[in-house]
């Protein structure tokens, strides 16, 4: 599975969830696969977007998903003890893992090494899985917006360097002001 | 020198609601008194705590970090990148270790000189904390409302009791 098919499987299973997606491609793909309001892209603060989901997460009744990269995900790894100990039912944390920095050319990343799924069980995440097939994510998805939160789902995907994929359009101010106020409707 | 009653009272009376940080000792007295009725989320790092509190400002709270100077060079990337772009508010509560001619340990010297011209040259508008404390708080919280965008309040040691 491609990254750019699993945002797209992903988004498929969304409703009114809010979602937060890390810089690079994974903003890029995602704002190319539905560029919905409830959607934050972080084009810049590697590293942030699951401290910020899990500060939505706390301040709202509403279901928050954090997309993070491979790379993100470990420039930050202390996010995932912070969701942990706080235990917000309401929050996902998404992994998009293709063992490199592809954004920036396809450098190699730890991850490969590592297992980022008991890494988050570790910290306490209450749900986590691990998919590698569009079936499994779909089904793994759908069952993790039921569930009580917090959940960790690592996708892993393939290299799959996509050529024009088109740069969110929208200036950070505007992101932020359509996102509020989808949260105050 | 301002109590620690009058510090969380002011920032209650403003709405401050949702708070994070990491520890310093100047900021003992304030981190060991958070009201029971106020969120507060111990971070791991700095900018994870700016992250949170962004989190939470974009969700209609108005929140606030505790962090020691030297946690100010952990959050520059996330201030340029994020808040001051995005014009996410949140009050920066920064302490001053190092201040020149106050005796402290070798390693807060080169952050306590350059503190302040880090927050020059990032156009973050700041005040010293001192017993005008809840008027220097309207003042900061006007500025996040009116252009949403982070300012700092310095803390010393001693201030807060």
């Amino acid at each position: 599975m491609k990254r750019h098919e699993a945002i797209k499987i992903i988004f498929e299973g969304l409703t009114n969830e809010l979602v937060i997606t890390t810089t690079g491609m994974i903003s890029r793909e995602a704002f190319s696969a539905e560029d919905r309001k409830e959607n934050f892209y972080m084009v810049g603060s590697m590293g942030l977007v699951t401290p910020v989901a899990l500060g939505a997460a706390l301040s709202l009744n509403k279901k928050v998903i954090g997309i993070e990269g491979d790379g993100s995900m470990f420039l930050n790894l202390g996010s995932l003890s912070m969701v942990g100990s706080r235990k917000p039912e309401n929050l996902i944390t998404i992994v998009l893992d293709n063992g490199c920095y592809e954004s920036t050319g396809g450098q190699y990343c730890i991850s490969t090494e590592l297992d980022l799924n008991s890494i988050a069980k570790s910290c306490g995440y209450i749900n986590t899985a691990k998919v590698e097939f569009e079936k499994s994510l779909k089904e793994k998805f759908k069952l993790f917006l039921e569930k009580t939160g917090p959940s960790f789902l690592l996708v892993k995907v393939e290299v799959s360097r996509q050529e024009a994929v088109p740069r969110v359009k929208h200036s950070p101010e505007e992101i932020k002001e359509r996102f509020i106020k989808e949260i105050i409707n | 020198m301002i109590t620690t009653n009058v510090f969380w009272d002011s920032l209650k009376k403003l709405g401050f609601n949702f708070f994070s940080g990491v520890p310093c000792s100047i900021l003992k007295p304030i981190l060991n008194s958070v009201p029971i009725d106020l969120l507060y989320i111990p971070a791991v790092r700095e900018d994870s705590a700016l992250g949170v509190c962004s989190g939470a400002s974009l969700s209609n709270k108005k929140s606030a970090i505790f962090i020691q100077n030297s946690g100010l060079g952990n959050i520059i990337n996330a201030l340029t990148s994020f808040n001051l772009i995005y014009k996410i508010p949140v009050l920066l509560v920064i302490t001053w270790r190092g201040e020149p001619g106050v005796p402290d340990a070798p390693e807060h010297d080169i952050m306590g000189k350059v503190m302040l011209p880090i927050l020059d040259i990032l156009e973050i508008k700041y005040k010293i904390i001192d017993d005008n404390f809840p008027k220097q708080l309207i003042w900061a919280d006007e500025i996040m409302v009116k252009e949403k965008v982070p300012v700092a309040l310095i803390i010393k040691e001693g201030v807060v009791k």
